[in-house]
């Protein structure tokens, strides 16, 4: 399995994540998240798809599909791209007076922040990349974990691209 | 003066409408000549305009008629097939039509009725969530919100099912759309930024297929529906002969190359000929023009054209590298693309002795049966009705056995003449494609050849033939069985026929009469002939019922899982 991250922008109609959502089922693709958001035209979204893939032949046949779309304005698998990737998380952890402080000192490497307290828990907000939040989440597990809330990951290619990462253009057009 | 009469009709184009006759203006303003359809409650106020409008409906007997029809009109006209049909049940009932049309790219546009918009959502009578439903079958759907987009929004729906790769777009109409007031301006352009088709294929790539060509001992084409839909026969014979290489169809290309040509090597896939699957099997460079290599023409894909270099010439480019690995990719329009190949001129192949193979496997393995005396063979009566009607009629079918025979005996000489469900395989879908295929070419010999499972599917449709007096030829290839069921049990399910065999059938022949057509059966060939010519010189509809073998298996066939080149029942 390979994982493939897909944007694209779309008219913000109605029914247009049932479309493409909608393909994903109708064409066997397992999605690992998505994530729908404004962009800075206004009647247009930007969606991000995580996507698990056998091989680069289905990438390939899911990006052509969603292009497919009258909807779809734009589709890029950026995964050889230099990009930014990031999620955010919210985690409502257990603690006592004996384990609060311990939490605070544990979260700051990860440059996460409190953003509730009650008397027998906490709620930590963390951004970053997927796989630094499965670690704070680790590290957490053993307090014990109360509830957790993950947005799925959205991305993007960066200003400049290295020379080496050259876009992978579709092999036709 | 002139400018000032277009001005004039630009303020007239102007005025203010109900939904209801902006439907009507805009079909008129697409110049569509016939709309299939069924009324009903969310219809009403648009069956109310259409009362007086001028424009012909035709009211078939139920909405999956009328859907079939539309693309029978659809795929003779070569232009979009429009139907109309209400809420709720009227628009489930549409649902196989328009699977079938998205599978075998048929342009409609599909107007369904909706409960009023400040119902929608709450189960209202006859409700139903007809975009939600649709969604996967169409190429695109629409809503209506608010009665100012739809002029705008039918114009868009007419350009994106008739352009790139055709397909069914349905537009859903809330009954207060139809009544609510708006300014028609049927004037403006398409704008839709996420709708670009390429039909200009790449120069590059089709200077790299000259290239492959001219070092090609072994080339073959196999020519899909995409050939039709571009109307690019004339540019396909003319390549063909250019370069010297034989042409294989797919079932739904039939037509588009001549069948009596020297360079034809027949049907591909799980009933095609032997030649055309070994070709396809030992060929060193396959070109495929505007075919989608579905499972029953590929076989077992790990053993598909595995000598080859595989070209492909779609208006889609996701068809492009779906199935086959491509090495040659070109996307665009078919008659775009040949017209470049013939520019191009290129060195031509040396296939001599490949043709000289090609050949000597045609007469060494024709498709062949077993005529017996006093027994109507199914393959007999299709070559007899390919001989009466001298190759040229318009032949509409079902699925199965039936099916497989025409394409096999029925050798198709004229594009846009054969209307058959490829990809889908829908069975009732013969009958009201031939009402569609006959009003789109009143003076055609239009004939539906059925089976006589499929027939019992839309077979109410025979009050539309009888009421608009279409002088279609009904053939009922009548086996008393689901024949192309019963096949695959005789042969992977030992015999054990489970629910195929109908020997309990109506009197078809009192069947039509009751219908007011007249009506006649035969047994035999003689009998055959005498009524094949009897209806051929009717000018009304005739409906046939040929009791054939029942046992008759359609071969040669390559099994499930296996590849082309392992077929079977090509020899005694």
């Amino acid at each position: 399995m390979v994982k493939r991250i897909i944007t694209m922008t779309v008219n913000n109609r109605p029914g247009v994540l049932n479309r493409i959502t909608g393909l994903f089922t109708k064409r066997h693709y397992n999605i690992e998240s998505i994530t729908v958001g404004h962009t800075e035209s206004e009647g247009i979204s930007r969606m991000t798809f995580v996507v698990n893939v056998d091989d680069e032949r289905i990438a390939e046949q899911i990006t052509k599909q969603l292009n497919k779309q009258i909807d779809v304005l734009k589709v890029v698998d950026i995964t050889d791209q230099a990009i930014i990737v990031r999620e955010l998380a919210l985690i409502k952890v257990a603690v006592t007076p004996a384990t609060r402080g311990e939490i605070y000192t544990l979260i700051e490497p990860f440059r996460a922040a409190i953003v509730d307290v009650a008397r027998d828990s906490l709620v930590v907000q963390v951004t970053g990349e997927p796989e630094k939040i499965d670690a704070l989440i680790d590290l957490l597990k053993p307090y014990g974990l109360k509830e957790v809330a993950r947005t799925g990951t959205t991305a993007f290619p960066r200003g400049s691209q290295r020379a080496s990462s050259t876009n992978k253009s579709l092999f036709i057009i | 003066m002139a400018a000032n009469m277009k001005v004039k009709e630009r303020v007239a184009k102007k005025q203010t409408l109900c939904g209801a006759l902006m439907l009507i203006e805009a079909l008129k303003a697409e110049n569509v000549k016939v709309i299939f359809g069924y009324p009903g409650g969310a219809v009403l106020p648009i069956y109310d305009k259409l009362y007086e409008s001028g424009v012909f409906h035709v009211l078939t007997r139920h909405e999956q008629g009328a859907i079939h029809a539309a693309e029978g009109y659809a795929r003779i006209s070569g232009k979009p097939g429009v139907v109309i049909a209400t809420s709720g049940p009227g628009a489930t009932n549409i649902v196989t039509g328009l699977t079938d049309a998205m599978m075998d790219s048929i342009p409609l546009v599909v107007f369904t009725g909706q409960v009023a918009s400040n119902v929608i959502g709450s189960d209202a009578f006859q409700e139903a969530d007809v975009l939600g439903i649709t969604m996967p079958i169409t190429k695109h759907s629409y809503q209506v919100r608010d009665v100012h987009e739809l002029p705008k929004i039918i114009k868009e729906a007419f350009h994106i099912a008739t352009t790139g790769r055709p397909g069914p777009v349905l537009i859903d109409i809330p009954k207060d759309m139809s009544v609510a007031e708006a300014e028609f301006d049927y004037e403006q352009e398409v704008q839709l930024p996420g709708y670009q088709p390429t039909t200009r294929p790449n120069h590059l790539q089709i200077r790299k297929l000259v290239e492959a060509v001219s070092q090609a001992k072994r080339p073959v084409i196999l020519a899909g529906a995409g050939v039709l839909h571009a109307n690019a026969h004339e540019q396909l014979k003319q390549y063909a002969e250019q370069q010297h290489i034989p042409v294989i169809h797919t079932l739904l290309g039939l037509g588009g190359f001549p069948a009596d040509h020297p360079l034809f090597l027949g049907m591909a896939g799980m009933h095609g000929t032997y030649t055309a699957n070994m070709a396809l099997y030992e060929c060193d460079l396959l070109i495929n023009i505007g075919a989608r290599f579905d499972d029953r023409v590929t076989g077992n894909l790990a053993h598909f054209a595995p000598k080859a270099t595989v070209a492909h010439i779609d208006i889609d480019p996701a068809e492009i590298g779906k199935n086959v690995p491509t090495k040659i990719p070109i996307v665009g329009d078919a008659k775009e693309a040949l017209i470049q190949l013939i520019e191009q001129n290129g060195k031509r192949p040396d296939v001599s002795e490949w043709l000289n193979k090609l050949n000597e496997w045609k007469r060494e393995y024709p498709l062949m049966y077993k005529r017996e005396p006093g027994v109507l063979k199914p393959q007999r009566l299709i070559e007899m009705i390919h001989e009466y009607t001298n190759g040229e009629a318009v032949v509409t079918t079902d699925v199965g056995q039936h099916q497989m025979w025409v394409a096999q005996y029925y050798k198709f000489k004229h594009p846009h003449r054969w209307v058959t469900s490829g990809g889908l395989g829908t069975m009732g879908f013969g009958l009201p494609a031939a009402i569609g295929a006959q009003l789109a070419q009143p003076e055609a010999t239009v004939i539906s050849i059925v089976g006589d499972g499929g027939f019992q599917m839309t077979l109410q449709e025979l009050s539309v033939i009888q009421e608009l007096n279409l002088p279609i030829k009904i053939v009922i290839v009548n086996n008393q069985a689901l024949g192309m069921v019963r096949q695959w049990q005789e042969i992977f399910y030992e015999k054990r026929y489970s629910h195929s065999l109908i020997p309990n059938q109506p009197d078809f022949v009192r069947l039509a009469e009751a219908y007011g057509i007249k009506a006649m059966r035969a047994t035999t060939e003689e009998e055959a002939e005498y009524v094949l010519k009897e209806a051929l010189v009717t000018n009304a509809p005739v409906l046939l019922d040929f009791h054939v073998h029942p046992g008759e298996n359609v071969y040669p066939m390559v099994a499930p899982g296996k590849g082309l080149h392992e077929m079977v029942g090509v020899k005694w």
